[in-house]
């Protein structure tokens, strides 16, 4: 049988099988690379803010009143007892004067006890700036209790990190 | 909307196919074979995997240079089977995607097929979620810009306390642990998808899971020629503490990463699950009218079980005997199965027109078009022709449109596949002198809307197959063209060729030694006895 009057050759319908394996590869081979994508332009860079902290505990430790105590099975008859929720952590990053990103974290958990996570991304452009992390992870305190300032370069394409943690002293820029 | 989509990509298909079956001819046609293709793709991507994984040094530290080994080094081999490996797993997305739409625009994903088709969506984000994992192996830019993506995209669903972005903060926050867990799944993922790819043909009996010969050699000799003209390479070692900010990025795996710079990666979870569900809900959207299935009446069915063999659903299944007759098994057809195909009935030796009218009732029929009508349809139609080119055209509801057809003065008569006519009709009508000459036609070859109606038309006519088509019937006065629904013109041409043919032959005589013990070659004992007890 034969299919359409052109191809009745044998060796023309190899050409044409040869041309389409051809647009094939090379539909395969182009899009597998291109075309490139500019994810970030190039005279920028890239602040990421991420943490992960727990709050200070919500409020002070209590005694329990002897009602209260004598409500409870016997196995739990503890007297101090110290709330597991956590203070929400309040957080403010600002490069050159400029707000970037202010939030309040809350805390993971069911009983709001975990911690507190933040992951964000600022492109800004490359060059010097002057950054300043602020936080506050006690309710009970007002202001900030954690800030950290400085003038920093950065290179395009570079990635600047603002981690946090408390043990070392709190905000970690590098 | 979904219809109009539909109408056009269809007409886009036959077009397409029309082209492809010019050069390849239907048997090869690499679009009536992508499931297949898939399937081979998939086979390249684990065989090279494999070959890889022995070279892979699986630390976040050796990764990158073991690849580069492989590469440069070793390009001979561990090069191309680098590139094979990538440009497969691409071929198999391009492969995929275009059998799915290619099922979609020519409706077959409702009904019967919703089986298929469920099962096809979640294979489609077992491929993706393996193509963008084996990214992330490389740890080479791409696989850094990958990573962190993909992370921060993860991250928006409330699945972990600590973002998994955090793992990529910088170079100093990057753990082995968690790269060793990709590793992990790029090897849990596929085969997971291996698993259910099977499951995805498991209701088809004899899918079609590797191409033939010559197009299997055809894609797998230019994937090794775009191997070695554009070796697969890596875009340098990743560094967190850069962005990777311009990425040779695999469109093929990749296409939605550029939206999460657009969109929020909220929007692009709400459109990707949107279009998945959309996917799952679509054989029901709207449901295809439920036809009346293929019924078996034990009475007649002797329980040969060539419905069984010849079923391309698995829709039949041979049991034990419920009632007294002397055979050991009887058909039973599983409605949900069922496509209302008729194939069945075709392959059924009952179904014989030599019976006569009032008790043909064969062991299994189609209660919308049972043998007795197909016969009195037949003999009605053969009646109004008149001349020494008498045919009756057999076709198709998915074939060309017959009513054009019978404008040139022939008979007509739509099946719903061309294999739910018994071959016996054939040796009916023409031994019978009730036509000159029959002629066949449906969809197009290698492509049959019930898959294997062509297939099992030509084998039973050919003499392969039971129910074979007697010996004694001339086949010079058998005609088939297999037109689809877009070559009208070709068919009636065909036809009219066909028409002259039978006009030089001049009427059917009996040949001298037509006692039907003559032809026991076409006939094993059970047809005979059959045929021998009807006629
Ligand atoms: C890894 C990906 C896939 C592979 C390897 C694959 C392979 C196959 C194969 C070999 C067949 C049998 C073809 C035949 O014998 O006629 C088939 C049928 C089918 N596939 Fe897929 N498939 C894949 C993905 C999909 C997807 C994503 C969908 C749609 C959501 C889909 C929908 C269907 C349907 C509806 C059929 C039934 C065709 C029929 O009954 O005629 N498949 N597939
Ligand atoms: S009608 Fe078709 S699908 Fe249904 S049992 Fe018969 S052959 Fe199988
Ligand atoms: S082909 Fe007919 S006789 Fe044979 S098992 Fe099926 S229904 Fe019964």
């Amino acid at each position: 049988m034969t299919y359409g009057g052109v191809y009745n050759a044998k060796w023309l319908r190899y050409i044409a099988q040869a041309a389409l394996y051809g647009l094939f590869i090379a539909v395969l081979g182009y899009f597998s690379v291109s075309p490139a994508y500019v994810h970030l332009p190039p005279d920028q860079a890239l602040i990421k803010l991420s943490f992960s902290h727990p709050g200070q505990p919500k409020g002070g430790c209590r005694e329990r009143t002897d009602e209260e105590l004598a409500r409870l099975p016997p196995n739990m008859r503890i007297r101090v007892v110290c709330p597991r929720e956590r203070s929400p952590v309040f957080i403010e990053l600002e490069m050159d004067g400029r707000l970037l990103y202010r939030d309040t974290l809350i805390p993971s958990g069911l009983s709001r006890d975990g911690t507190s996570t933040v992951y964000r991304r600022f492109p800004v452009a490359a060059g010097r700036h002057h950054l300043r992390a602020r936080l506050r992870d006690d309710v009970q305190v007002e202001g900030f209790n954690y800030v950290r300032e400085a003038d920093i370069t950065l290179k395009p394409a570079q990635v600047f990190v603002v981690d946090f943690n408390a043990k070392s002293g709190g905000f970690i820029f590098k | 909307m979904l219809k109009w989509f539909q109408r056009v990509g269809r007409r886009g298909f036959l077009h397409m196919e029309a082209g492809f079956n010019a050069v390849f001819g239907p048997r090869l046609n690499p679009l009536y074979h992508l499931g297949a293709l898939t399937f081979l793709f998939f086979w390249v991507v684990i065989a090279s995997g494999i070959y890889l994984y022995i070279f892979f040094e699986t630390s976040i530290e050796g990764a990158y240079d073991s690849v580069e080994y492989l590469t440069y080094e070793q390009w001979y081999l561990g090069g191309i089977m680098r590139s094979l490996h990538r440009y497969a797993s691409d071929a198999m997305v391009l492969t995929m995607m275009l059998h799915l739409l290619r099922e979609f625009t020519l409706d077959r994903y409702r009904g019967f097929r919703w089986f298929s088709w469920i099962t096809g969506v979640p294979l489609i984000w077992l491929v993706f979620a393996s193509g963008i994992n084996g990214y992330w192996l490389v740890w080479d830019k791409l696989a850094q810009y990958v990573a962190v993506t993909t992370a921060e995209w993860i991250d928006w669903l409330p699945l972990f306390n600590e973002p998994m972005a955090r793992n990529f903060l910088n170079e100093a926050a990057i753990s082995s642990r968690f790269f060793s867990l990709l590793q992990f799944l790029h090897i849990g993922i596929p085969l997971f998808l291996l698993l259910l790819s099977w499951v995805h043909i498991k209701r088809i009996s004899r899918p079609r899971v590797n191409p033939p010969r010559g197009l299997m050699v055809g894609t797998l000799a230019s994937l090794v020629v775009l191997s070695l003209l554009a070796p697969a390479v890596s875009q340098g070692r990743a560094n967190l503490d850069q962005v990777a900010s311009v990425i040779q990025l695999d469109w093929f795996y990749l296409a939605v990463y550029p939206l999460f710079d657009i969109w929020s990666y909220g929007g692009v979870w709400i459109l990707l699950g949107g279009i998945t569900l959309l996917l799952a809900l679509m054989p029901w959207l709207p449901r295809r009218h439920p036809e009346p299935v293929a019924v078996v009446d034990l009475d007649n069915c002797n329980g040969c079980g060539r419905c069984f063999a010849d079923c391309p659903f698995g829709a039949v299944v041979m049991q034990p005997r419920t009632d007294s007759q002397p055979f050991a098994q009887e058909a039973l057809v599983a409605a949900d199965l069922c496509a209302s195909c008729g194939i069945c009935v075709g392959a059924c030796p009952t179904a014989s027109p030599f019976r006569r009218t009032s008790d043909l009732v064969p062991g299994v029929d189609l209660p919308q078009l049972t043998i007795r009508e197909i016969r009195e349809k037949t003999l009605a139609a053969a009646a109004k022709l008149s001349g020494d080119d008498r045919v009756i055209v057999y076709g198709c509801d998915f074939g060309a449109d017959l009513g054009r057809l019978e404008e040139r003065g022939v008979a007509v008569l739509a099946l719903p596949c061309i294999a739910a006519l018994p071959p016996s009709f054939l040796d009916f009508v023409i031994t019978r002198k009730h036509v000159d000459g029959v002629f066949l036609t449906g969809c197009r070859e290698g492509d049959c809307y019930y898959r294997l109606g062509i297939e099992w038309t030509q084998e039973r006519i050919g003499g392969k197959r039971d129910p074979y088509l007697r010996k004694r019937v001339p086949r010079e006065r058998i005609d088939m063209f297999w037109a689809g629904p877009d070559r009208s013109n070709q068919l009636a041409q065909k036809l009219d060729e066909f028409r002259g043919k039978l006009r030089e032959l001049g009427p059917y005589t009996k040949p001298r030694s037509s006692h039907p013990e003559g032809d026991s070659r076409w006939n094993d004992k059970g047809v005979r006895n059959v045929t021998d007890r009807m006629e």
